[in-house]
């Protein structure tokens, strides 16, 4: 069984044309607001208090990344275009670029690399050590993402692995609760947004379970 | 995004153009306040806000587009761009104050009486965020303390209480509950007759903006700018520091008396230092935000840790 996991791991559908045109777009896209941030800073068109307006921009980038990935599974499931998850990985690398940015714009720019400052945020305020937590969830996921990585774990053990992105689409949620003043508004639309995707994954995985075939 | 281009208006045209005091002039004005005393201290008091304490930081006047453009004003909305960009259907005028409590000249009074009787100063302040950013601004307005002088508090007063206009139809922030409206401020008396206590009607040489808190907001420089409550509707006199918006939202957090101090941390941040609008980098920040030397004597065998 696992033999045959991994044969499908390794086979790996390169996907018919429509995903292959389309996921450069899809790259850019994605990473043009880096871009602008990063030309924002430079030609000082970043009114109010810079480092804070990166740190806010990034943590929603890699909130906003990691939403799209786990998107793609419900949405092939529901569309039957198989070719989305050719994405996936590009996508979950996008989290881990945005969220690297974020935490390195934290304790570089903000906390200005007082590693006194860095150890006490880490261990006295919470809505940093969940956020720590997040970040170092997604370390071994961006580490196995490439196929060869994939193959040298085996599938199952792979996909048990890559299950993590949920516990951190709750932890980085929570991290982003934690963090705002007083207006949740944003936290909670998040919130239900991941549960309505980690919900449809839970009603298919009973479904999946109950169903005499999939045994 | 929160990112804004910033190609209109061009910065040339914003440039402030302000006539600020100069010392001798100033210190002219200082020996014209009769009521009290000119002792060194207060032209110190005053000439510290004229020439921000910590110039040897480098403290210049930051730009207006920055200190106009990235505000914390929930009753427009909870994003720093919100309230220039929900503000400016508000209208300022007409406006009136309520003076209420403890006092022997209460009633409702138009903003323009109200202002009338004082001399309108131009005080450059630091001005601290609880959120560990800053500026430095040039404010135009009249010492709270001549405010309170008129309204002749009664012995029995020993705090103010200041309120925001409630208007959800002009101000939309107000549709939702994020904070209790209305916002709600208050001083100790001693605290509101301080010479650097400020009402400011105007800034960068003009006439306040909306998102800054037109018509009448309050500046006590020594203190987080939250406690700079704006567009002033009421102020009343009570024996008892009143329960602010901040302490309601959360106690642990934001405290009645709300002073600069490096020392206390925030408890998802540090308060050491912090980092003017436009920088990069940090910079110290200091005891009452600078202000030590006019305030400190208030504040005297407080436990500060406690009374944050």
């Amino acid at each position: 069984m696992t033999s045959a996991v991994a044969t499908r791991v390794r086979a790996r559908p390169k996907g018919p044309r429509i995903g292959r045109v389309l996921k450069p777009v899809v790259f850019v896209i994605l990473l043009a607001p880096a871009v602008w941030l990063v030309f924002a800073l430079v030609t000082d068109r970043i009114d109010g208090d810079v480092v804070k307006i990166l740190e806010i921009n990034t943590g929603e980038l890699a909130l906003r990344s990691l939403m799209y990935t786990l998107a793609i599974s419900p949405l092939r499931q529901i569309t039957g275009w198989a070719w989305l998850a050719t994405w996936r990985r590009m996508l979950g690398l996008f989290v881990f670029f945005y969220a690297t940015m974020h935490m390195l714009i934290y304790f570089g720019l903000d906390l200005e690399l007082r590693f006194g400052e860095i150890w006490t945020s880490i261990v006295k305020r919470p809505y940093i050590t969940i956020g720590m937590l997040s970040w170092l969830i997604l370390v071994p996921l961006a580490i196995t993402s490439p196929n060869a990585m994939a193959k040298k774990l085996g599938g199952v053990k792979w996909k048990r692995l890559h299950q993590l992105t949920y516990v951190v689409a709750v932890t980085a949620t929570t991290h982003y609760l934690w963090a705002v003043k007083k207006d949740t508004f944003w936290p909670v639309v998040y919130f239900g947004l991941f549960a309505v995707l980690l919900g449809l994954r839970a009603v298919r995985w009973r479904r999946g379970r109950s169903l005499p075939h999939a045994a | 995004m929160l990112i804004r281009n910033r190609i209109e208006p061009p910065s040339s045209e914003i440039t402030p153009e302000i006539d600020y005091l100069n010392r001798r002039q100033f210190l002219g004005v200082v020996g014209s306040i009769g009521a009290i005393s000119a002792t060194g201290a207060l032209a110190e008091a005053v000439l510290g806000g004229l020439h921000p304490v910590g110039a040897q930081q480098g403290d210049e006047v930051t730009d207006e587009e920055k200190v106009t453009s990235y505000n914390n004003y929930y009753e427009f909305g909870t994003d720093k761009e919100d309230p220039k960009a929900n503000s400016q259907q508000f209208r300022p005028r007409p406006w009136s104050v309520k003076i209420e409590g403890m006092a022997k000249k209460t009633g409702d009074m138009p903003l323009d009486d109200f202002l009338k009787p004082s001399r309108v100063e131009d005080r450059t302040y630091r001005f601290r965020c609880v959120e560990a950013w800053s500026a430095v601004i040039p404010w135009r307005g009249i010492p709270l303390a001549d405010v309170i002088r008129r309204a002749d508090p009664l012995p029995s007063a020993k705090y103010i209480e200041l309120t925001t206009l409630y208007d959800p139809a002009q101000m939309p922030g107000q549709r939702r509950a994020t904070i209790q409206w209305p916002y709600i401020e208050g001083l100790r008396l001693d605290e509101a007759l301080n010479p650097l206590a400020f009402l400011a009607t105007g800034m960068y040489g003009k006439t306040m903006r909306n998102q800054n808190g037109a018509p009448l907001r309050l500046v006590v420089p020594w203190k987080y700018g939250f406690k700079n409550i704006k567009a002033i509707v009421k102020i009343k006199f009570t024996d008892r520091p009143a329960n602010t918006t901040w302490m309601k939202a959360a106690a642990d957090e934001y405290g009645f008396y709300a002073n600069v101090n490096p020392t206390v941390d925030h408890p998802r941040w540090s308060q050491a230092r912090e980092r003017k609008l436009g920088d990069i980098l940090r910079t110290p920040t200091l005891m009452f935000n600078g202000y030590e030397t006019q305030v400190a004597s208030m504040y005297s065998g407080m436990d500060l840790r406690r009374n944050f």
